[in-house]
């Protein structure tokens, strides 16, 4: 425990002194007041909870930003002791490789779920700001954005843990680094383009009916979108599945969510089980 | 033993990088790996530390297998080329390898006193010289009163000063009956500081002895060189049947066995002669006879 501390606290300062935690902060902090304060528009005047508003638009967000903080944060994580030969000496102190990835893990998580709490939290504050005098903020909004803050340390612990695998596999930063972001494009992008189009093609058959659910599931990104869906279907939300989305259930989806980061960070913790340095 | 190596192999593909190495090191022993680049010195100290697998025969670390932790709790390694995270100071290194090797701070703070880095202690690594880096990974091999220490071209990169500074360290651990295993291209340096050099060659151990057992085994000539009056030369030079070099030396090529025999023949004709000087194999010749020679 005192090991995993230890490396825990050397992460974090590394974190602060490559400037990750201050990119990380910054990305989110100037995104969740850019879109609080765009929303803040049309329905200032309308009077609908503008937190409300806020907390769909930032999940669009952060379905794009948490894994790419998070895979930021992880690439380095092994491939770059491997190339600098500190994994090999670290390896041959009297310290478990879990111990040592938990470390990393405890840092690197501690940052984004900082820097995440910094953006949501900025988004709240201009939120009940701006909208106190018209709507107000209701609870029930606020509870969704502290739903979003911790279901958004879930998929950056998954992603974390993707980082971690590639980092092992790669065993060299430069190339961790072109799958991190090769991983980023497909699961955060690509696939759901992939999706879309096979929904429209697909037009309401098989598709959309059997396959298309296990789909959503079958990425954390798409899990953790449903799972922040509001429950009411008076918001529009800017992503084109949502619609479709109802055939999973938003509990189903959080178990997914789940799953996938503990599965993901055991699949980091294998890949790096099998690295001779 | 602290150290027993028995038939031990590595294979990557079809390269044998260790074929049926046996080794030992016992407690308080400095023994010196010599081998030409390719020769598997890293392989060799990587199954040691248990950082790469073993194909076949056995390591065994104070009677634990390699990897194991307690066999990790008992070694120190230093790899060759290490770099630390540029973004640390010196001091923050050596205190989070101190703390995992469960040594105090104070052990660390002392260390860095012990290498020569208290003034960059606090710079950050990226920094530092290659011999400052180097000197860095030195400190935290001897964190913790290792009982084996594995230190792979520990030279490498420090001036004459630091290198004689590093041997002394050496010494103190092995008085401390630390077992000691280092690896070097600079043979000069090794002559009188280990106990025993193995050599590899081709993954092969070529040979394993002290170095004046080596010198005998090698039968390598001795290099008597007797400087004669500038008036005696020539009768120096019949006499001696040597051969002449720079006008003014004899040069005389002989075994270990006839050495004493030359020296008397030498001495008998004192009033003719200024000096003698006696050179014996260096080690640069005794490894290249070993290493020279064909392992099949
Ligand atoms: N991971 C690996 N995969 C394939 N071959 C390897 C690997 N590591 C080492 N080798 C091979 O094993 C042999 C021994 O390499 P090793 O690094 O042990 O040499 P060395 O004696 O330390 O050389 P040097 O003096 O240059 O450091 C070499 O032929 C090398 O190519
Ligand atoms: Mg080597």
């Amino acid at each position: 425990m005192s090991a995993v501390l230890a490396i825990a606290g050397v992460e974090l300062r590394i974190a602060l002194r490559n400037l990750w935690v201050a990119l990380a902060v910054g990305l989110m902090a100037v995104f969740a007041a850019v879109l609080t304060f765009a929303g803040s528009g049309p329905t200032g005047t309308l009077g609908v909870d503008l937190l409300a508003v806020a907390v769909a638009s930032l999940t669009t967000l952060t379905v794009y930003l948490a894994p790419l903080i998070a895979l930021l944060l992880a690439f380095d994580a092994i491939a770059g002791e491997a190339e600098r030969g500190t994994l090999a000496l670290l390896l041959t102190y009297p310290v478990s490789r879990l111990s040592l990835v938990a470390g990393k893990f405890v840092a690197h998580l501690g940052v984004l779920a900082f820097a995440l709490a910094i953006g949501f939290g900025l988004a709240g504050v201009m939120a009940w700001a701006i909208g106190g005098a018209a709507g107000g903020i209701s609870p029930a909004s606020l509870l969704a954005l502290v739903k979003l803050w911790w279901t958004s340390v879930l998929l950056g612990a998954a992603f974390l843990g993707f980082g971690y695998a590639l980092s092992a596999r790669a065993r060299q930063p430069g190339v961790a680094a072109g799958l991190a972001i090769g991983l980023w494009l497909v699961l955060v992008v690509l696939y759901d383009l992939a999706m879309l189009g096979a929904l429209i093609a697909d037009n309401g058959g098989v598709f959309t009916r059997t396959v298309f659910p296990w789909m959503l599931v079958s990425n954390p990104a798409d899990a953790f979108r449903i799972v922040n869906m509001p429950a009411g279907e008076a918001q529009a939300l800017a992503s084109g599945i949502s619609g479709a989305a109802k055939a999973v259930s938003s509990s189903f989806a959080l178990s997914a969510l789940a799953a996938w980061s503990l599965g993901a960070l055991a699949l980091g913790w294998v890949a790096f089980r099998k690295v001779e340095p | 033993m602290s150290l027993q190596i028995t038939h031990a192999i590595r294979r990557f593909g079809a390269v044998e990088a260790i074929s049926d190495v046996s080794l030992s090191v016992a407690p308080g022993e400095r023994v010196a790996l010599l081998g030409h680049n390719g020769a598997g010195k890293t392989t060799l100290m990587k199954m040691i530390l248990g950082l790469t697998h073993v194909d076949g025969g056995s390591i065994s670390v104070f009677g634990a297998a390699p990897g194991t932790s307690a066999a990790r709790a008992a070694c120190s390694y230093l790899p060759e080329n290490v770099a630390f995270h540029r973004a640390l100071t010196g001091r923050e290194q050596l205190r989070l390898l101190a703390r995992l090797r469960g040594a105090g701070r104070k052990q660390a703070d002392d260390l860095l006193e012990r290498v020569d880095l208290s003034d960059a202690a606090d710079r950050r690594i990226g920094t530092y010289s290659k011999g400052m880096r180097q000197r860095l990974g030195l400190a935290q091999a001897l964190l913790g009163q290792p009982r084996l220490a594995v230190l792979d071209e520990p030279t490498s990169g420090l001036d004459p000063i630091s290198r004689g500074e590093f041997y002394n360290l050496v010494n103190e651990l092995a008085d401390g009956g630390t077992a000691v295993l280092l690896s070097s291209h600079a043979l000069t340096e090794l002559e009188a500081r280990t106990d025993r050099i193995a050599i590899l060659l081709k993954g092969k151990l070529v040979a394993n002895a002290p170095l004046a057992e080596l010198r005998s085994q090698a039968r390598l000539p001795i290099r008597l060189r007797v400087a004669a009056r500038p008036e005696n030369t020539e009768e120096v030079a019949g006499r001696l049947g040597g051969i002449r070099v720079n006008g003014q030396s004899v040069e005389i090529s002989c075994l270990q066995g006839e050495k004493l025999g030359h020296l008397g023949r030498i001495a008998a004709l004192e009033t003719m002669i200024e000096d003698v000087e006696i050179t014996p194999p260096s080690l640069e010749d005794l490894y290249r006879h070993y290493s020279g020679r064909n392992p099949t």
